[in-house]
């Protein structure tokens, strides 16, 4: 089956172009275009990985991601911060609550940011597995 | 307080070096005329002799060193303090173009690499975006320009008769298909229709539409925005009335800095520059007038300016 992932990121370009690169990768792709969509897409579709933008409209991405580690049932579904905040606190906290990779946008080629979310799910299968 | 007196401490906050720091020059400086100043006093009594004028002189030795190195340091310290503001500068612009260039990137990386030969809409709908994305790059920069020119001083603007109202009925036309999307009602209230300014028409349009452009965009799912024109005593007032999302008290002092954007207003739309007003403040004071707003957070802003009015004929 599919892996499932849901792309919560406010700029249609990132959208249409990363969420096309996944889907095209064989994954099934959910948008979200804010916050408060996102977190409730995520909480009722169960994906198996995040991809979270940390500036967003109506809520914003530490608020969601908050959100994510206090429910139960999304508590475990791993995070990727894709963003454009490279400050340093911004990363520290980010990590510190849990994200398993944090992306800054501009260092990446829309490849090389596939190919980190890709890695990201095969080793979370692998930790799944060994449990 | 005690802070403040920690040379270290504020030589850091300045990312400078020791001996280019201000307060710790400013130490320095207080050691060499204390010895400047025992120096002189040995000096006086050795030749001098006169208690009354050696004192004089040593006072007087004092207060021109210290006088002369305060002169210094503050102008040290007022340099450094820009410096630091032009690299924070720096860092907010840099970002601000990037999310605009890793749009357009990440559409160009997706175009070359898809194996998806797209329709003829979907070639239309990566146009748009390519396009929308380098038009936020194209006003991003116009607008550091034009902040940059009104910094440096080099900015003329022209003073013409100007009709508030003709422009106002031109931005109602402009923003009325951006309006009826947003589900905004968008009226023009005028009191009297021979009301004439002295302004640069063009940079008066750009505050104008910057108002009554951030009304429509920070009124959530529909609402009223008011324009209205009306006289005050000797001044014309424009004004823009939205019931939106508000500012809170808080930021109500930073919304005329540079770069400032309110919480509330991220929260509505993440895109935006906050450059727009603060270039219209620099443009209405210039012009002789006054802006200002009032805000009730959840309840709506109202946003003014007031330019002389001139007195047609």
């Amino acid at each position: 089956m599919a892996k499932k992932i849901l792309l919560i990121e406010d700029e249609a370009a990132l959208q249409k172009s990363l969420g096309g690169s996944l889907t095209e990768e064989g994954f099934e792709v959910l948008s979200a275009l804010d916050g408060e969509v996102g977190e409730r897409l995520a909480k009722s579709e169960k994906p198996d990985l995040v991809i979270l933008d940390l500036i967003l409209p109506r809520k914003d991405g530490l608020e969601v991601f908050q959100s994510l580690k206090e429910d139960e049932s999304t508590r475990d579904i791993p995070v990727v911060v894709l963003t454009n905040l490279e400050k340093i606190e911004h990363v520290e906290k980010v990590l510190e609550m849990g994200a398993k990779t944090y992306l800054v946008k501009a260092n990446y080629t829309l490849k090389e940011i596939v190919e980190k979310i890709k890695q990201t799910l095969a080793s979370e299968e692998l930790k799944s597995k060994n449990k | 307080m005690l802070e403040s007196l920690n040379p270290v401490a504020s030589c850091k906050k300045y990312g400078v070096s020791i001996w280019q720091c201000p307060q710790f020059l400013f130490v320095i400086i207080g050691l060499v005329i204390i010895i400047a100043i025992v120096i002189t006093y040995f000096l006086a009594v050795f030749r001098i002799g006169d208690p009354t004028i050696v004192s004089l002189l040593v006072l007087s030795v004092g207060a021109f060193s210290l006088a002369l190195n305060f002169i210094i340091t503050n102008s040290f310290e007022r340099m450094a303090e820009v410096s630091k503001l032009k690299s924070e500068f720096i860092h907010i612009v840099s970002h601000q173009l990037r999310a605009p260039l890793t749009n357009i990137n990440f559409t160009l990386d997706f175009l070359t690499s898809t194996k998806m030969v797209p329709t003829k809409e979907e070639q239309v709908e990566y146009q748009e975006i390519l396009r929308e994305n380098s038009l936020r790059m194209g006003d991003l920069i116009d607008n550091l320009l034009t902040v940059a020119r009104i910094e440096s001083g080099d900015f003329p603007l022209i003073k013409n008769k100007v009709s508030l109202e003709d422009i106002a009925q031109k931005l109602i036309v402009k923003f009325k298909p951006y309006s009826i999307a947003s589900n905004i009602k968008l009226m023009l209230l005028v009191a009297d229709h021979s009301l004439v300014v002295l302004a640069d028409p063009l940079w008066v349009e750009q505050v104008m539409e910057n108002f009554v452009d951030n009304a429509i965009k920070y009124t959530k799912g529909g609402g009223e925005v008011k324009i209205k024109i009306f006289r005050r005593n000797t001044a014309v007032f424009f004004e823009v009335q939205d019931d939106g999302v508000g500012i809170p008290p808080r930021e109500q002092k930073l919304i005329f800095e540079k770069f400032f954007r309110s919480a509330n207003a991220l929260k509505k739309q993440t895109e935006g520059t906050g450059l727009g007003l603060h270039i219209a403040k620099k443009i209405i004071e210039k012009l002789g007038g006054k802006i200002g707003f009032s805000s009730k957070e959840n309840k709506g802003s109202t946003f003014w300016f007031c330019l002389p009015i001139q007195k047609n004929g």
